[in-house]
């Protein structure tokens, strides 16, 4: 069973390593739709891949966090990747798998994955 | 909405959204008596009698976005389909309470998902808040039975330096939420089994 020990561990790692950052010196956020409309498309499995790949690759100047409704219901879930100096990407119609990969390609390698944005799936684009 | 835990996020975003420091969130299983009840009740600014009176209508929002508010609409509708109830209770400058009961042996039913999932993206996106969450079994055979978790008791160890937005404590809340929650359910297959 976990206990409130394993807790004192984390907390004492945790203060022994350099690495504690502030959310405020994060570069790069990712905000994850999470209105009702963006819950009821799946957005929660997406914030979760997002937060444990993040965490997983190590990420520390990542933050990822949720937002409200953006106004485009009908691309939900929606995801925006806002980078300090480039252009603001906005992922649509975001599964957990698409997300796993969106770390992968866009906050580590720094390629958007132009595919899942907005502009290749707006009604109209080919 | 696909699973119930989806529609405590959606409605604890309200409670987060009216400035609330606590947030409790109470899920309460009641074999015998056929019921699922999920509360979420917050101390947040509350609403006055004539926004609570208006709060089920889904064209009723006090946002200035659009005008269509789908939260509690959708989850009042999903509990009265199931031939449960729903309540909400506020005053302003207290807090708000939203109940929900739920009868599981409707086919209406929805389901309740993964609550667990739920509660630590509550946590994990709300580092600065406190979240009391309990979930209940009352089975058919033996005793009542619960588990909560107390964001307060983590920050007291925790300290005030290290947040519970840690990638560590989020791994600890998740396994203590899935530990806690199949010690729940074990319990009461054992006690029937003698």
């Amino acid at each position: 069973m976990k206990s409130l020990a394993e807790l004192q561990a984390i907390r004492d790692k945790a203060r022994a390593s350099v690495n504690i950052r502030e959310n405020a010196e994060a570069e790069t956020r990712v905000l994850v739709g999470m209105a009702t409309c963006g819950i009821a498309a799946g957005a929660r499995p997406v914030l979760t891949a997002f937060v444990e790949e993040v965490a997983k690759r190590g990420l520390k100047d990542t933050m990822v966090t949720q937002t409200g409704c953006i106004g485009i219901c009908q691309y939900e879930p929606v995801v925006e990747v806002i980078t300090p100096g480039k252009d603001k990407v906005t992922y649509v119609k975001m599964t957990a798998e698409k997300a796993v990969r969106v770390v992968n390609d866009h906050l580590v390698n720094g390629n958007v994955v132009t595919e899942y944005t907005i502009g290749a799936n707006a009604i109209g684009a080919k | 909405m696909r699973e119930l835990s989806l529609n405590v996020m959606d409605i604890a975003q309200n409670s987060i959204s009216a400035g609330a420091s606590l947030i409790t969130i109470t899920v309460e299983e009641d074999t015998a008596g056929d019921t699922l009840s999920i509360s979420i009740s917050d101390n947040g600014r509350g609403m006055t009698l004539e926004q609570v009176e208006h709060v089920t209508d889904p064209f009723f929002t006090t946002r200035t976005t659009r005008s269509v508010g789908l939260g509690v609409p959708l989850f009042k509708m999903e509990a009265e389909m199931t031939g449960g109830h729903f309540h909400i209770q506020s005053v302003v400058g207290e807090g708000t309470t939203t109940t929900a009961v739920f009868k599981p042996s409707s086919v209406d039913m929805i389901p309740l998902g993964d609550i667990n999932d739920t509660i630590n993206m509550l946590v994990m996106m709300n580092p600065e808040l406190d979240f009391v969450y309990t979930r209940r079994l009352r089975p058919e055979h033996g005793e009542e039975r619960e588990f909560s978790l107390k964001t307060q008791e983590l920050r007291q160890v925790l300290g005030e330096d290290v947040p519970l937005n840690l990638p560590d404590v989020t791994q600890w809340v998740k396994e203590y939420l899935e530990e806690n929650t199949a010690g729940l359910f074990e319990a009461g297959n054992a006690a029937q089994e003698p």
